[in-house]
């Protein structure tokens, strides 16, 4: 078959079909962007300082399940996927809760905002 | 002009899902776990430098947010490709491919150039817990990207043969590498957020 032919066809894949258009794709990128510099831009605002970390870990969450959702399709396909990926996220938080823990006990240095 | 429409065949398995994919999220998830300890590990050690620079001295915000917007922009790249192949576009699908490893490629060559710049400042491997753990972890990351780029690559070169065709496996082919590649694009999200963006002691 030729190249010309082939760039005619529209392929339906079942499990594809609900996928956005690339219009979508370029919107949610716009998004991404614009967080993306309002991450780095509070990062210089020095009236912001106390509340630096809590607003940087809700702008990365928010691209995280941006990309999540929308480029790797959760928000379309089986939530059997979803379950496999967010329970890989829940271990890693219990990685990173039950290290924290033991280092505090500890008497560690906090591992966030200076020590 | 045809318009006639390529249906992909139907995986006949027990979950009714396409097990590569299933696989795939299931790798994907363990991946979580294997960057999520090396950046528990980070965070442990950051703070606690005896020789060398520390974060706060060594870190160029401005640079590594242009890195990050590139990485973020070869997402949007690579599902672009995604739609091209879906609609049986394979011109499409080789130019947003090639236009995903160039990002990727810029990257990569961001990340050895700031690399560089850190040895030549005074913090390598073996200069403190800070520089292994940063190291490692970032190391890790440009790995991933790394053969993120070489597969991208890989389905261009297949996509020439003609080796994809969009009537079978060829667009599954594309969205599991795609998968691959937007995760190595959200674990930098978190790493340019927690590791260079959270202040550290100054």
């Amino acid at each position: 078959m030729s190249e010309s032919q082939t760039s005619m066809e529209h392929v339906t894949d079942p499990h594809m079909a609900d996928h956005p258009s690339p219009r979508k794709y370029v919107n949610v990128a716009i998004i991404l962007a614009i967080v993306t510099a309002i991450e780095v831009a509070i990062y210089y605002v020095t009236a912001l300082e106390d509340l630096l970390v809590p607003i940087l870990l809700a702008l990365a969450v928010i691209k995280f399940v941006m990309v999540g959702m929308y480029f790797m399709h959760l928000k379309f396909d089986s939530h059997t996927f979803r379950r496999f990926f967010v329970t890989g996220i829940i271990l890693a938080l219990c990685v990173f809760g039950v290290v924290m823990a033991m280092f505090f006990t500890r008497g560690g240095p906090s591992p966030l905002v200076g020590g | 002009m045809s318009t006639h429409e390529a249906v992909a065949p139907e995986h006949h398995t027990s979950t009714g899902l396409d097990n590569t994919k299933l696989a795939m999220w299931a790798f994907l998830g363990s991946e979580c776990l294997f960057f999520g300890s090396l950046i528990t590990t980070y965070l442990l050690y950051r703070n606690r430098v005896m020789s060398g620079p520390t974060p706060h001295e060594i870190y160029d915000i401005p640079y590594t947010s242009v890195s990050s917007f590139v990485l973020l922009m070869s997402s949007l790249t690579m599902v672009l490709a995604l739609a091209a192949i879906q609609r049986g576009d394979h011109r499409g699908l080789r130019v947003w491919l090639l236009a995903t490893a160039f990002l990727g490629l810029t990257f990569i060559g961001g990340q050895v150039y700031e690399f560089t710049t850190f040895v030549e400042e005074g913090l390598k491997l073996s200069t403190s817990t800070f520089g292994s753990s940063f190291f490692v972890l970032t190391g890790f990351h440009g790995a991933h990207v790394t053969v993120g780029i070489l597969m991208l690559l890989a389905l261009v070169g297949m996509s020439w043969a003609g080796r994809l065709d969009p009537a079978s496996e060829g667009a599954r082919k594309v969205e599991l590498i795609g998968l691959y590649w937007h995760f190595v694009d959200i674990v930098w999200i978190v790493i340019f957020t927690v590791i260079y963006l959270v202040p550290t002691n100054p």
